[in-house]
């Protein structure tokens, strides 16, 4: 009983000192991807890029690899917009990219477009780039994630940013690629337009998308009856001019509220509502 | 006439209680699969799914888990799993372990016709035989918990395995009769051509056991690195190409010879504790010299076994960059620190054990003189091991730092130099247990100075290799340059170690004897084989950590997401202290079994003086 004593002493504390080892060390707890949601409306430039910073950090996973360690290329301390420009002009290059925007997200989406030298996958001579396609599983990053983190790599250099703001709630990560290849049932732009005459409450006052109310004139037909300035001249100062027979009482906040993609995205499309 | 009794109930009565247990969590779990199947179809398939013809079991993909997927029972699912798991998986190392190397006892016992090998393989598989009604028992509570917590995943699981679950049943059936017969049998097959055949039996055990691991390992590198299925969990690929994975071979590989050293390390654990109890001498002659064989297995596969996980990890690498820089450099990379501490026990604690076990014989003395040295190169092999690259500074620190790295420590704390440390400190290890294994015997051939010469050579070469390539590569090249330096560096270590083998072999047959003292071993020492096994559980609980955790929110990589409560990764502070209570549980029924195996003597030879 002695010995059952002495050796199950020492195995526990054998056992504790381990356990303390583990414990002195820094605590870090790797939480799953945070599943975003942006409100549009208000969201700047600046904003966008914060976010593609946190995603490149974050749940994009591109500083696990993008660093000064020499596993992959230092997006962090490369002119990355310069560098993509040489990049699209180098010998061996093979994808479609034509400016620093599209350059980035086919390396995101096709990583082994175009390999950097001394960064492709062991034994492959630099042909196949060990990085994964970060559309598909497991980062999945969304469209607008990625066009975040474009903006993001383009702006930390001054450079200006070439990608549009996002104009509608973040769109679900994608499907498997499997699925990607199928055709939308409605384009993206009219689908950005439809959500943004939604969420800015257009279709609480007129007849647009599944809308029947008459408090406004009938988008359905604004195409036929207004000018593309006409309708923006109504979106951003709609007391300016009052359609017959209604009462002037759209507000006036949406020109500070809108983005000027958003604002023409919306005109784009109500100026196609010919009836 | 001796007696072979063991443990409390009939051979018999204990074959059927496990086999009932393991058809019961079988029944459990099919019936909880039917219903999980269920919940795939309410849970994860959106109407429109269901309205478009033809939707078949196998066009249907992996199903999207929500957090209502998942039972809430109070208490961490995670972590039930967890206990339960890993307390499985120590016992199932264990008993698959034992019969490997027991039948190389019992073979080299019939072979030298030394009655001490076969009655040692005998007490081996005692122990081994009680541990294998608790991996039954645990085994099949594993299966209720997963298909009770989880669902979703298990019938994803059973989906893609389909019937090879019923080939693992059908083995394990095999096993049971056959490690019952195995053992109930070797006093009725202990003579002549019986001994070939239940020599026979223990090799189709094995055979068997070793299938059962196999298969078991397909599902946990089906988890990290899925194959045979598209990435929407269809499965499009036949039940072999969703077995051989990228990781399954590297890991049959590397469980197969960690299982044996964790298998060494147990009994050399019970034959220290029977050392300590026994009170006269034969007994401490016979336990001494059990717990030396012992020892003996955990050290020659412990020196392989980093290998062995160099190509797992490289494989990872392979597979995904991500997931293997979130193992070795992400969020798990503190956790190589433990791993330092625990690799480092095991060196230091078998090292001591094979200086203690030299004074045994009065050859030795010609080597004392090495030992202070071989102590000095693990000490600071082992402080440059747990060196970390990355402190945790305050802003005070790193402006007085002049940054985040220690200008002497920083270098340390990369790979390179860690590399050139674990390589030396294993081939001090080979050193000591070279010189160990010299201690009680002179060479008689001719070339005995030659042959030394040239250990010396290879020795010299070796270090210099591992140095060499440590540092100039290591700190003078590029990245893809240090990947191939730690090839040449595992290369000069293995050469060492398959050199000094075939050598020695050479050089000391026929070599004079000189006497050993068996059982005048310090109780010290003895110490260090309980560090042994309680290191081994404790790295295998932390090993099973990132194995695991790699896959991140993922139950099946890239496939079916963790949409639990439990779904990130647990800080390293907390799966401490869940690996710790998982060791102290093994611990305490480990002794239980150690207690249940002293209840039925084995005979004993008498161990000559010799």
């Amino acid at each position: 009983m002695r010995v059952l004593g002495k050796v199950a002493g020492f195995s526990l504390l054998l056992t504790l000192v381990f356990t303390g080892v583990a414990n002195l060390l820094p605590q870090v707890q790797g939480e799953p991807p945070e599943e975003t949601t942006i409100d549009v409306s208000s969201l700047t430039m600046a904003d966008f890029t914060r976010l593609g910073e946190k995603l490149f950090t974050g749940k994009g996973t591109c500083a696990l690899c993008h660093n000064n360690m020499g596993r992959a290329p230092d997006l962090l301390a490369l002119n990355v917009v310069d560098t993509s420009a040489s990049r699209i002009s180098a010998e061996g290059y093979e994808g479609d990219a034509v400016d620093a925007a599209s350059y980035i997200r086919e390396s995101m989406t096709e990583p082994s477009a175009y390999v950097v030298p001394g960064f492709g996958k062991k034994g492959t001579d630099d042909q196949i780039s060990p990085m994964p396609p970060v559309n598909q599983a497991p980062i999945q990053l969304s469209q607008m994630e990625m066009d975040a983190i474009i903006a993001f790599l383009e702006s930390k250099d001054g450079h200006d940013v070439t990608v549009a703001l996002p104009t509608a709630r973040l769109e679900p990560a994608p499907e498997p690629a499997n699925d990607s290849a199928a055709e939308p049932a409605v384009s993206g732009e009219t689908a950005t337009a439809a959500d943004l005459l939604m969420n800015y409450g257009c279709t609480a006052c007129h007849s647009i998308l599944d809308s029947e109310v008459d408090i406004g004139p009938d988008l359905r037909t604004v195409g036929a009856r207004l000018t593309t300035e006409q309708i923006r001249q109504s979106i951003i100062d709609p007391m300016s001019v009052i359609a017959d027979g209604y009462e002037p009482m759209m507000p006036d906040y949406f020109v500070d509220e809108l983005t000027i993609k958003e604002l023409e995205a919306i005109v784009k499309f109500l100026e196609s509502q010919n009836g | 006439m001796p007696t072979w009794r063991t443990g409390l109930t009939r051979p018999g009565l204990r074959f059927w209680a496990v086999l009932a247990i393991f058809l019961l969590a079988a029944v459990a779990a099919g019936s909880v699969e039917a219903q999980a199947s269920d919940t795939l179809i309410s849970s994860g398939i959106t109407d429109q799914d269901l309205t478009s013809p033809p939707v078949t079991e196998e066009s249907v993909g992996a199903p999207k888990l929500g957090p209502r997927d998942y039972p809430n029972i109070g208490v961490s699912s995670r972590s039930v799993v967890w206990v339960v798991a890993q307390l499985h998986l120590f016992f199932a190392a264990f008993v698959l372990a034992v019969p490997l190397f027991v039948v190389v006892i019992e073979w080299i016992g019939q072979t030298t016709h030394d009655r001490r090998y076969d009655d040692m393989a005998h007490e081996f598989m005692k122990i081994s035989l009680t541990a294998y009604s608790i991996t039954a028992l645990l085994g099949g509570t594993l299966s209720f918990v997963l298909f009770l917590l989880y669902p979703g995943f298990m019938a994803f699981l059973m989906r893609v395995f389909g019937s090879q679950v019923l080939v693992y049943a059908g083995l394990f059936f095999a096993e049971s009769t056959l490690l019952y017969i195995y053992y109930y049998s070797w006093r009725r097959l202990s003579s002549g051509n019986g001994k070939w055949l239940h020599l026979t039996l223990g090799l189709l055990l094995n055979a068997v056991g070793t299938s059962l691991l196999f298969i078991a390992n397909s599902w946990a590198t089906f988890t990290m690195a899925p194959s045979g299925v598209t990435e929407a969990g269809v499965v499009t690929g036949g039940i072999w190409e969703i077995m051989r994975g990228p990781l399954w071979n590297p890991l049959n590989l590397h469980r197969f010879i960690a299982n044996i050293a964790f298998g060494g390390a147990m009994v050399g654990a019970y034959a220290a504790f029977k050392f300590l109890s026994s009170t006269t001498k034969a007994d401490k002659a016979h336990y001494d010299w059990m717990g030396y064989t012992a020892n003996f297995i955990a050290v020659l596969a412990l020196l392989p076994l980093p290998f062995a996980g160099y190509w797992l990890m490289a494989e990872i690498y392979a597979y995904s960059q991500q997931m293997g820089i979130t193992a070795m450099g992400g969020i798990l990379a503190w956790l190589f620190i433990v791993q330092a501490v625990l690799i480092g026990t095991i060196l230091l604690a078998a090292n001591y054990y094979l200086w203690s076990g030299m004074s045994r014989s009065e050859g030795s003395k010609r080597y004392d003189w090495i030992i202070k040295y071989i102590a000095g190169v693990l000490v600071l092999g082992f402080l440059v091991w747990v060196t970390p690259h990355t402190l945790i500074l305050s802003s005070d620190e790193i402006a007085t730092l002049g940054g985040s790295h220690h200008h002497i420590l920083g270098p340390l704390g990369i790979m390179p130099a860690k590399n050139i440390a674990v390589n030396l400190m294993l081939i001090c290890t080979f050193l000591s247990f070279q010189l160990y294994r010299r201690s009680d015997k002179v060479a008689t051939v001719s070339w005995e100075k030659s042959g030394n010469a040239l250990m010396t050579a290879i020795y010299l070469v070796a270090i210099i290799n591992v140095i060499f390539a440590g540092v100039y590569y290591g700190y003078f090249t590029n990245t893809v340059y240090k990947v191939g330096a730690s090839v040449i560096q595992v290369v000069s270590t293995l050469f060492v170690i398959i050199s000094g083998v075939i050598l020695d072999s050479f050089m000391y047959r026929n070599a004079k004897i000189l006497p050993s003292r068996w059982g005048q071993v310090s109780e010290r020492s003895q110490y260090a084989l309980f560090a042994l096994p309680v290191a081994f559980t404790w790295l295998m609980a932390l090993m099973g950590y990132v194995r695991s955790s790699v896959r991140g929110h993922w139950h099946v990589y890239g496939v079916l997401k963790d949409a639990s409560p439990d779904n990130f990764i647990p800080t390293i502070g907390y799966a401490g202290n869940m690996m710790t209570i998982v060791t102290v549980l093994f611990l305490l029924m480990v002794l239980f079994i150690f207690w249940l195996a002293s209840l039925g003597e084995t005979r004993k030879p008498y161990v000559e003086q010799s």
